[in-house]
């Protein structure tokens, strides 16, 4: 017999990357975006977000490692509804790099 | 200006976007809108005994129309109860719009009474949701719902209204215009050019269609393809209808529970052309072992579902119907003498073992029986276990839309509301609902839903007193350690359908069992047809979960 055994979670890649989402100011756009990776089981390693000048729209910083996975979840973003753009930076993008002083 | 309550104006956006049966259960945080909808002179609602089953009738009838239906539960436990059904819908891809009653306003986050975090506990299984705050919101909330249920990939939408947001006061200057779905994407012609290239130059293509065929209404598409191309073609459970099952070019259901010769002609296949589906584990086994030798065009309307099990060689984001539409002139008649006659040779060596077929009352037999009996206008509906295998093996599918079954979620329950969506949204079709004892003790109460609107709906029950295919995996993979897979207690099923005014027919002491059948499937209205089925009858073949599909079990 066949018996489906897990496999060690896939450590995550050490290269980090940012992802930058301009969506929509309303409760529940949070909720919807950890919730999307959560049950994906892909790993937030920081979340930032603030609405913008435009207060109809807010953006989300989002560190996260660079495994294969992360095509997929880029495109899983881009399906909801409230998610209106997604960008790619690297991991020298200094948004959280700024941040770290308060994590100390 | 025109002046409406919240509840008001959900009705009349209902109403003007073409529903005409709403599924529901009534409670208090929903009752504005019960009052209105009471008045209403277009829709008529079908009160369920359960939302799970009102969530499955919404499902039942967009399954056969192929527009959103809509659902209403209360706040709490209606709510909650209608979340596998919801959740059913987002992996079958269902348009459906579900309304829920939410405690008013102030008092969320309260733990208020029947207070739940519906919005927050639906994020992950609808394709959006919406928790109303202000009765004007509504007047693009209602048409939104709509337009995201029924464009690209369908799905159900979520909208939770507080019960003081229903009874709300709006002034507005006219009604928004019904949802539309958004046009389609446009094709990537380079990608086709070279799909079209891929499938001229193959020698051992094998065409795989999904779901997304059915939802894209381009079966008819996908079959020319197959039959200029000399494709032969398996499908999905979701796909099964896309293709009539003898058509000479069909080779059934692949997976977990095909033909042995499905599963060797896909080993031996070096062009995969997938359509709509989206390479699920119980379709491919093991996905490392899926195809080994083929190159694969993948064809779907949602860009996720690209790549994400399988790498495809062309992959096309876009409507199903209209990339087929591209495809084919591009496409060269083919003969493909050499690979079908190898096709048809794998065919009678391993073929599709259906033993005692002649006998009524045996589980292949019955499903035979059935549709004997029965044209193609029949709609076949099912709960899961092994009687949703032995129908999708056996029953001759010949239509879109006829095969109503839950795929993605695999829901036990599912089959006698979904039949009763399906006899409400096409009341002069035959609808039948396969079903087991177990499946059908998960949703029984709507036997009182089916027998208060007498709709022409029968229960075909395969009993075996057990939770057959949990029974049947302790078997083959547990050491035969049998636990909690058989009942102790044996319902009277016949009785219990008298007992909600159903008519009942017990073909295990019919003395013609087949004339038995007949006559009750022709007979109209609801019936429940009774047959005890052999515990020990497993499904064959079997691929043991986990495994590649060419290791197969049986058969």
């Amino acid at each position: 017999m066949i018996e489906q055994v897990a496999d060690p979670l896939p450590q995550a890649g050490f290269a980090k990357v940012v992802l930058e989402l301009d969506v929509n100011n309303h409760a529940g756009v949070m909720s919807h975006i950890c919730n999307l990776f959560a049950r994906r089981a892909f790993n937030m390693e920081g979340i930032l977000c603030m609405p913008l000048p435009d207060p109809q729209r807010s953006r989300i910083w989002l560190l996260v490692f660079e495994d294969q996975r992360l095509e997929q979840m880029v495109l899983q973003l881009e399906k909801l509804i409230d998610v209106l753009a997604v960008r790619r930076h690297g991991a020298e993008h200094e948004v959280f790099e700024r941040l770290e002083h308060y994590f100390r | 200006m025109m002046q409406m309550t919240g509840a008001e104006l959900i009705v009349r956006l209902i109403e003007r976007q073409g529903v005409r049966t709403v599924a529901g259960i009534p409670g208090g945080a929903i009752l504005p809108l019960y009052d209105v909808l009471s008045g209403s002179e277009s829709i008529r609602h079908v009160l369920a005994r359960h939302e799970q089953g009102a969530g499955f009738i919404a499902q039942g009838m967009a399954r056969v129309s192929g527009r959103p239906e809509v659902c209403f539960a209360s706040s709490g436990p209606g709510a909650t109860n209608l979340v596998t059904a919801i959740a059913d819908a987002m992996l079958d891809s269902i348009p459906m719009v579900a309304i829920t009653g939410q405690v008013p306003l102030p008092m969320i986050g309260t733990d208020a009474f029947q207070e739940v975090d519906i919005y927050g506990m639906t994020v992950p299984i609808t394709k959006h949701n919406f928790l109303v705050r202000c009765a004007s919101e509504l007047l693009e909330v209602i048409p939104e719902a709509f337009r995201i249920a029924m464009s690209g990939r369908p799905g159900p939408v979520l909208v939770d209204v507080p019960k003081d947001v229903q009874n709300q006061l709006v002034c507005f200057a006219e009604l928004p215009p019904p949802a539309v779905p958004d046009s389609l994407p446009g094709v990537d012609l380079a990608a086709i050019e070279k799909a079209a290239r891929m499938i001229n130059e193959a020698e051992r293509p094998v065409l795989y269609l999904g779901g997304g065929v059915i939802h894209a209404n381009a079966c008819s598409l996908a079959v020319t393809l197959a039959e200029q191309a000399g494709l032969p073609t398996t499908m999905t459970l979701m796909g099964l209808g896309a293709m009539p099952v003898d058509h000479p070019l069909s080779l059934g259901m692949l997976g977990m529970h095909a033909a042995r010769y499905t599963n060797y002609v896909l080993e031996e296949a070096d062009l995969l052309v997938c359509v709509g589906a989206r390479f699920d584990d119980r379709a491919i086994g093991k996905a490392a072992q899926f195809c080994p030798r083929a190159n694969i065009v993948h064809v779907d309307i949602d860009p996720s579902e690209l790549n994400k099990i399988k790498t495809a060689h062309v992959a096309i984001n876009g409507d199903v119907a209209v990339v087929l539409e591209a495809l084919l002139p591009r496409i060269k008649v083919a003969l493909r003498k050499r690979w079908l006659s190898h096709v048809e040779s794998l065919k009678s060596r391993f073929p599709m073992e259906m033993p005692a077929l002649d006998d009524p009352r045996s589980h292949y037999g019955l499903v035979h029986a059935v549709a004997a009996a029965l044209d193609d206008d029949a709609i076949i509906t099912t709960d899961v276990g092994q009687h949703q295998m032995w129908v999708a093996q056996a029953y001759p599918l010949r239509r879109p839309r006829q095969w109503l079954t839950s795929g993605g979620l695999g829901t036990m329950g599912f089959g006698l509301p979904a039949a009763i969506g399906a006899a409400l949204a096409a009341p002069q079709r035959t609808v039948v609902c396969f079903s087991g004892d177990g499946s059908l003790k998960m949703n029984i109460q709507e036997l009182a839903t089916l027998a208060e609107e007498g709709l022409n709906v029968k229960i075909v029950l395969m009993n075996n007193n057990a939770l057959g295919l949990v029974y049947q995996q302790q078997n083959l993979f547990y050491g035969k350690r049998v636990f909690a897979s058989r009942y102790r207690n044996a319902p009277d099923f016949c009785k219990i359908a008298e007992g909600f005014g159903i008519a009942a027919v017990d073909l295990d002491t019919a003395r013609n069992p087949r004339a038995a059948l007949a006559q009750a499937l022709m007979e109209p209205g609801p019936c429940l047809i009774h047959v005890s089925v052999d515990r020990e009858q497993f499904v064959y073949p079997m691929v043991p979960p986990g495994a590649a599909n060419t290791e197969m079990i049986g058969g």
